[in-house]
């Protein structure tokens, strides 16, 4: 299945070098992507806050690959999802972000993918970002973010 | 029968031409004499002010209220104008009786009635403590009886500390806009008199989109300063944020405006305030803060003279400060079997969190200091949020230590008998106990193992009340009456809380997979719109318990609003206690 993967991901990614973005180069398949797991997102958690951990800090800006599951979409066009540790049985948006767990990760597409049903596990692999940051159209306030990002069924 | 009926269409059509305008408080609402509330008036068209008239008891109502409204000539939701309104905050009425409304504007007309009431001259009650078990149902009580103290022959093997209450009445909770509640408009009504819209809380919902513009009422906590100089405590198991423990200080039209509630709590300054719910509390830029601003509550609070506990271990030492914020819990706490038992859950997380036992002692330990007397309201929130997703154990359990929790509070009457005691529930859930699954049973099918015919075997050989595990061979068949679509095992979930059913990207719940494996695992067709995440609240009426001075006004069938005027009349409300 990985070996699937693999051969999937590099041809999305020698489409983006067709494509001409520059700053995919960074990413590319050329750089070994580290795994990341849900375990590893924070160094100290407590009731004052959470603390990311050193691996986290240490991959900012670079590729990484991270398995959880698709929580529904924010709205159809949105170019996010959100990537949790277990699938999510409410629906975030009805309510509020409040119903969002601590850990989770904002995944940025690198170009749309069709979604996937809620009970599987996939694999993103894209380039981690650190840090707060308000999606300028939906207002969503993500900590930590994979963009470029592809993702697989695993 | 079809008389009845017939006049009721024919009244409902009446109602239907007549007028279309809003009056709020609401008709037939109940108002506690002197009490500060606004009062709104929502007309469906544009009027002019000129054509507004306005009367109560006849009179024109600046005399009654003693001030002028003021006049809103469009009311707009986005683009769309809504009509004119007519709103006047923070009026009271002194004087108990009936008060008859009546609006006028061009051809739109309505006509309402409230009652005003007073109380008692004198507190019958130094203290009130209201236990609250959030969706607690007779079928949790029943559970947590076998599950913790068993059954031979038919008789049960001992008494939960909350059978042994002197009085009862049955509680009506269905909302002003809706036959189902929820926890936002019942304990709403427990703690303001007025029963409100779901997910309301302290206020009639209006018509505008702004959720924190709504006609207010006041709520207890208010009430509390207003009139006494008691102390006032809140214990919950939930984000203190949450629609029950927000209750008794906020004012929102939507209960999810925690950021908000956080600050409603602060200007009530409650001397105790334990539970979960940090997040709203650390400024945005904190890792793990859901707040939309710079604030810093946790110092904001610390500034206001409050004792910061973060654990079980800080909280024993909190506990004797003028005033305390224990914050155990970025989110709500852990349920009691995983926080105690099976550390599943977020407990490695947050691994020292105390329960509602050891948060409902430090409570007692720092208001009793109170000379004037304390309110405190303790919150067992999550028999609500197990038994939504199905885990009925989970919820049984919780059930337990709220029930011990009541025990600390019956161990604190012993000694102060001028004490009320309410134990009750917000609203029900579809839980009820079918008989056991009895593994000894022959069959292929788990459902041949569901019966009545035999005991449960739960033990509890250190007798701490909990059953030593949930997995017996002979445990209760526990099932809820409304569901969504999900995988139906027979047993209690031992990984941790139940997730019946996930969204897919068609935003309808589908039955999550993970439970399609184990053992006997049959699939149920949910019963509920797809939409529906879980079970859903019932109507059933809830059972409130009480004992102690003031008590002798619950019986018989009540609004959850009533409680209100009980507890209103226990500690004389009405009545000005401060110097």
């Amino acid at each position: 299945m990985a070996k699937v993967f693999e051969a999937q991901f590099n041809r999305r990614w020698t489409l983006r070098f067709m494509a001409g973005l520059p700053l995919l180069i960074a990413g590319g398949r050329t750089e070994a992507s580290e795994d990341l797991t849900f375990d590893d997102l924070y160094g100290k958690i407590s009731v004052l806050g959470l603390e990311f951990s050193e691996k986290v800090k240490a991959l900012a800006g670079k590729p990484v690959g991270m398995r959880g599951f698709m929580a529904p979409p924010l709205k159809a066009e949105a170019q996010f999802f959100v990537l949790t540790e277990v699938p999510m049985s409410i629906c975030p948006f009805c309510s509020s972000d409040s119903d969002w767990p601590d850990n989770i990760v904002v995944v940025y597409l690198h170009r749309k993918q069709t979604f996937t049903p809620p009970n599987e596990t996939i694999e993103v692999r894209g380039v981690l970002e650190v840090g707060s940051w308000t999606d300028p159209e939906t207002g969503f306030v993500s900590r930590l973010r994979i963009r470029d990002a592809a993702y697989q069924a695993v | 029968m079809r008389k009845f009926f017939a006049a009721l269409v024919v009244s409902t059509i009446l109602a239907g031409t007549g007028h279309a305008a809003s009056i709020y408080p609401i008709d037939r609402a109940t108002i506690l004499a002197g009490s500060p509330f606004d009062f709104k008036v929502e007309f469906s068209n544009v009027v002019k002010p000129e054509d507004v008239k306005i009367t109560i008891n006849g009179q024109d109502y600046k005399s009654v209220l003693g001030k002028d409204a003021q006049f809103v000539a469009e009311e707009k939701s986005k683009d769309k104008i809504l009509g004119s309104s007519v709103i006047l905050r923070g009026v009271t009425i002194a004087n108990a009786g009936d008060y008859k409304i009546e609006i006028a504007a061009g051809a739109e007309t309505k006509k309402v009635t409230w009652n005003v009431y007073g109380t008692a001259d004198k507190p019958a009650a130094k203290n009130v403590i209201f236990f609250l078990g959030d969706g607690l149902s007779v079928a949790h009580r029943t559970a947590a009886r076998i599950m913790s103290k068993g059954m031979t022959e038919g008789k049960a093997n001992g008494r939960l500390n909350m059978d042994s209450l002197d009085r009862m009445a049955f509680i009506g909770t269905s909302a002003a806009d809706s036959v189902t509640t929820d926890s936002a408009n019942t304990m709403s009504a427990y703690m303001t008199g007025h029963k409100g819209a779901v997910n309301s809380l302290g206020v009639y919902a209006d018509r505008t989109p702004d959720t924190l513009d709504d006609p207010k009422v006041e709520t207890l906590g208010e009430a509390l300063r207003r009139q006494t100089n008691k102390a006032i405590g809140i214990v919950a198991t939930s984000e203190i944020q949450d629609a029950t423990p927000a209750a008794i200080v906020s004012h929102t039209r939507r209960r999810d405006d925690k950021a908000e509630i956080t600050g409603m709590l602060l200007d009530v300054k409650p001397e105790v305030v334990l539970g979960g719910g940090s997040a709203y509390f650390l400024p945005q830029a904190t890792n793990g803060s859901k707040r939309k601003d710079d604030k810093d509550y946790i110092k904001l609070f610390q500034d206001a003279g409050y004792k910061l506990a973060t654990d079980k271990t800080e909280l024993a030492s909190a506990a004797g400060s003028d005033k305390v914020l224990g914050l155990f819990h970025t989110g709500n706490m852990d349920v009691t079997w995983d926080r105690e038992f099976s550390k599943k859950g977020s407990v490695d997380k947050f691994p020292n969190q105390p329960g509602l036992v050891e948060m409902t002692k430090a409570a007692l330990d720092n208001l009793s200091k109170s000379p004037n007397g304390f309110f405190l309201m303790v919150e067992a929130s999550n028999i609500d949020k197990m038994t939504h997703p199905l885990d009925n154990e989970r919820a049984v359990v919780d059930t337990i230590e709220f029930d011990q929790a009541i025990g600390v509070a019956q161990d604190f009457i012993a000694k102060n008998p001028d004490t009320l005691l309410v134990v009750t529930g917000d609203h029900t859930h579809g839980i009820t106990i079918v008989g056991t699954v009895d593994d000894t049973v022959e069959g292929t099918e788990m459902r041949e193992k569901v019966g009545g015919r035999s005991f449960t075997n739960y033990t509890d050989e250190n007798k701490d009340g909990y059953p030593d595990k949930l997995d017996v061979t002979k445990r209760l068949a526990m099932f809820v009456s409304n569901y969504p679509d999900h995988y139906e095992t027979f047993r209690p979930k031992l990984d941790g809380p139940f997730t019946p059913a996930l969204q897919n990207d068609k935003k309808e719940y589908v039955a999550n997979e993970a439970y399609k494996d184990v053992p006997g695992a049959v699939f149920v067709q949910g019963n509920l719109p797809k939409g529906a995440a879980t079970g859903a609240h019932t109507v059933d009426d809830v059972v409130l318990q009480a004992t102690g001075p003031g008590s002798e006004g619950f019986k018989g069938y009540m609004e959850q609003s009533d409680v209100y005027k009980v507890l209103a009349d226990a500690l004389a409300l009405g009545v000005k206690q401060t110097n």
